[in-house]
């Protein structure tokens, strides 16, 4: 089975391919919806083969390489087209092919009626291809053709009702940003290349090669810079700060794309890429911290911005930046297994929350356009006690917010509670530990705050829609609920695979599952970890208490402000006007960034533009054309068009000449 | 052939006329006709000269000029019919197209 694996993107591809160029022509919706869900099942089918298969190898054999044709070879220099099939891979081929089939499934219902829904399908399986690629990469080259593949589909996908012009500027600055984070990406590759080629004489890209080589590395110096400059590229991809404000910009795209790209699969690139060098990351202790610190900031920042949006869409946009700080949390302290759950479970739970929102919009604007009012679909002010027409919807939303809380019991609880826990208990940062572990907590209760504001607003209370349109909504079809269904059971019982050690009910499987990926990783980090005592399980148990508390508070101050005194918000809004506006207004981050980069490029383009190409470029081709005008202005006088002229200059001439022979 | 000085200075005496009418005649058939005297001149010295030097080439030299003569007359003539049919004149200060 594991040769197989390259069937696994292949799939897509030619979902694409038959799509992008038949689409046109094919026009049944079923069809071309059909083909695009049919690719990514078989891959999803043949990731499932490959998952059985690897359960019953010994773990040592759990890792395998497949050649499929020499790509580059010049010099030292060698690239093959090979893909790597590990426990790490494999999780994320059945994360990606899994919510991805479900969510080409939801299409189909979603978008019905769209123009261009041939489009959509033909750049959804490309990016299921360009992530599989991605994810399967032995090298840093392949590897690099994914990253850069998602995020051509994600600026493809962002800009899908591109006739809106916010929509094509959302997908512009997702692009750019990414292109950002992509050079980083890059620099991060040449200087590991380099270091190991110009000091060891091993030439190589291969994740594979760089494992078995990464004894040499040194503890920080260089690996620090190449490890800061992967950790840019994965800031880019995954929505950190500093490069995280075109995630919730990408919101502009259709709800599937934001379920599929900009919240299950594409933003977790950045985290499985750490974890997929993890031996190279932890080298380098001062970018661990980088990334610890950079994760929890981002979640507790992304955590506020989230409390205080309207859009049903945002919310969910900011809840996806600080649940991947949560990740990279994780990641900077180590607990590398911990952040692929957390990715995993976020995965489930956040898909899900996405679909139904999409199911929510997708009810409201039809009930909106049967009275043919002009209301925003997506505005939660409008929305409210949905929960009786759209029953399903209902259910499956609240368990992911329940899961993305942490409750104990869902998925979401075991994975964010393993990360608070690392991040308390680690033994790489020190007394920072206790900082990482306040900031983490504190935006856990957050995102228990936000979350379940947005349940209350949107299914609880009052129905807020225009009262004639209110008779029109009803619940999604089919083809939309099912795919809820089964994320929303997956959020809920996900995360039994992967429980505490300490509750002790099941073996921790996910872990151990990850332990020969990891495994090098930890070795490197024990020869400078802080062996300290090792905090006891009465802390474990209180901590994980103290989380669970924390979920609760946050639930209940939403419960208070959005169910029970209505009025509570507003007064709050009164009480601190300017707070609200900042925080209302994503604390200013945009016109920052507008200010200190945006305007002062557009300024050096105008320079440029106006000054250096008009006055200097333009200036000297025109100014030559000017020199020979002026000059061909007083030689024209000698084209008398007078014959006798031009017969008395020859007659001259040959005068002239004679005389020269006669007198010289 | 003991007098050569002579027949060159016919000749140019001849050639100078020719040069002076292309030069002052507005005519475009008298120019042609200056034109062919100022050929015909060069003709002159070719023979005299062949005759003192006793060398043919001269003469065969000569009949290649008439025949040319011919030739351009043909074509000048018809240039000049067309351009009448055109200006209603055949004076050269008439075709000043490619003029500044």
């Amino acid at each position: 089975m594991f040769d197989k694996v390259w069937l696994i993107p292949l799939f897509p591809l030619i979902g694409f391919l038959i799509n992008g160029l038949f689409g046109k022509k094919i026009k049944n919706e079923a069809v071309i919806g059909g083909i695009g869900t049919l690719m990514i099942f078989l891959s999803f089918l043949v990731s499932c083969g490959i998952l059985m298969q690897m359960i019953g190898l010994p773990p040592e054999q759990r890792v395998f390489e497949k050649v499929l044709f020499p790509w580059i070879h010049s010099g030292n220099f060698k690239a093959d087209m090979a893909f790597l099939v590990d426990p790490l891979s494999v999780i994320m081929l059945m994360v990606v092919t899994g919510v991805g089939s479900l969510i080409h499934l939801y299409s189909i219902g979603y978008m019905h009626g769209e123009e261009g829904f041939y489009r959509f399908f033909a750049y959804l399986n490309l990016f299921c291809m360009s992530m599989l690629l991605l994810v399967l990469g032995s090298n840093m080259l392949v590897m690099f053709i994914g990253w850069e593949g998602v995020g051509l589909c994600s600026y493809l996908l962002i800009g899908y009702y591109f006739h809106k012009k916010s929509a094509g500027d959302a997908a512009k600055k997702a692009f750019v940003m990414n292109r950002v984070g992509d050079f980083g990406f890059l620099i991060g590759l040449f200087t590991l290349y380099w270091w190991f080629g110009s000091n060891h004489n091993i030439w190589t890209i291969n994740f594979v090669e760089i494992k078995a080589a990464s004894h040499l590395l040194p503890f920080g110096g260089v690996v620090t810079f190449a490890t800061l400059c992967f950790f840019v590229g994965a800031t880019g991809k995954s929505a950190q700060i500093p490069l995280f404000t075109w995630l919730p910009d990408a919101m502009e795209g259709p709800t599937p794309v934001s379920a599929l790209i900009h919240a299950a699969t594409m933003v977790t690139a950045g985290v499985y890429m750490i974890g997929r060098m993890s031996f190279v990351f932890i080298k380098s202790p001062e970018t661990m911290m980088v990334i610890a610190v950079v994760g929890a900031a981002t979640a507790i920042f992304a955590a506020t911005i989230g409390t205080a949006q309207n859009d049903i869409k945002r919310v969910l946009a900011y809840s996806t930046v600080s649940q991947l700080g949560f990740m990279f949390l994780a990641m900077g302290v180590g607990a590398f297994s911990a952040g692929i759950f957390h990715l995993m479970t976020h995965a489930f739970f956040k898909a899900c929350l996405f679909l139904g929102s999409g199911s929510v919009i997708h009810a409201m604007h039809h009930a909106l356009h049967k009275i043919h009012a002009h209301d925003d679909a997506q505005d939660m002010r409008n929305m409210g006690g949905l929960r009786k027409a759209m029953p399903i919807t209902f259910i499956t939303f609240l368990v992911s917010t329940i899961a993305i809380s942490g409750i104990p019991g869902f998925s979401g609880f075991f994975s964010k509670d393993e990360i608070l826990w690392m991040a308390f208990a680690n033994s790489y940062h020190g007394n920072l530990n206790v900082v990482l572990w306040g900031i983490g907590a504190v935006a856990a209760c957050f995102t228990a705050f936000y979350m379940f504001r947005l349940v209350f607003m949107t299914f609880f209370g009052e129905c807020r829609i225009n009262s004639k349109a209110k008779s029109y909504l009803h619940e999604s079809p089919l083809v939309i609920t099912i795919p809820l269904m089964v994320l929303g059971a997956l959020a809920a019982v996900g995360g039994y695979i992967g429980m505490p050690k300490i509750l002790g009910m099941l073996p921790n499987y996910f872990e151990h599952w990850l332990e020969p990926v990891f495994a090098l990783a930890n070795e490197y980090g024990s020869t400078y970890a802080h062996h300290g005592a090792h905090p006891s399980h009465a802390i474990e148990w209180g901590l994980m208490g103290l989380s669970v508390v924390i979920a609760l508070i946050g639930i209940a101050i939403a419960f208070t402000m959005y169910v029970k005194n209505t009025e509570l918000p507003g007064k709050f809004v009164a009480a601190f006007p300017t707070l609200h506006r900042v925080v209302y207004n994503k604390w200013y981050i945009d016109e920052l960034y507008d200010f200190i980069f945006v305007n002062p490029c557009k300024a050096a383009g105008q320079f440029l533009w106006k000054g250096f190409d008009v006055l200097v470029i333009d200036g000297v081709v025109n100014g030559v054309a000017n020199v020979v005008m002026g000059l061909s202005g007083i030689f024209r006088y000698v084209q008398s068009g007078y014959i006798y002229n031009y017969a008395f200059s020859m007659a001259l001439g040959v005068v002239v000449m004679l005389g020269y022979y006669i007198f010289k | 052939m003991e007098n050569l000085n002579s027949y060159l200075i016919v000749s140019a005496v001849l050639f100078s006329i020719g040069t002076i009418g292309v030069l002052t005649r507005k005519n475009a058939i008298v120019m042609f006709m200056c034109i062919e005297l100022m050929l015909n001149a060069v003709n002159l010295t070719f023979v005299a000269f062949s005759r003192y030097l006793g060398n043919l080439d001269g003469q065969i030299f000569v009949f290649f000029i008439m025949t040319v003569a011919a030739a351009e007359a043909a074509v000048g003539l018809a240039l000049f019919i067309s351009f009448y049919n055109n200006k209603e004149s055949i004076d050269v200060d008439d075709a000043n197209l490619m003029k500044w």
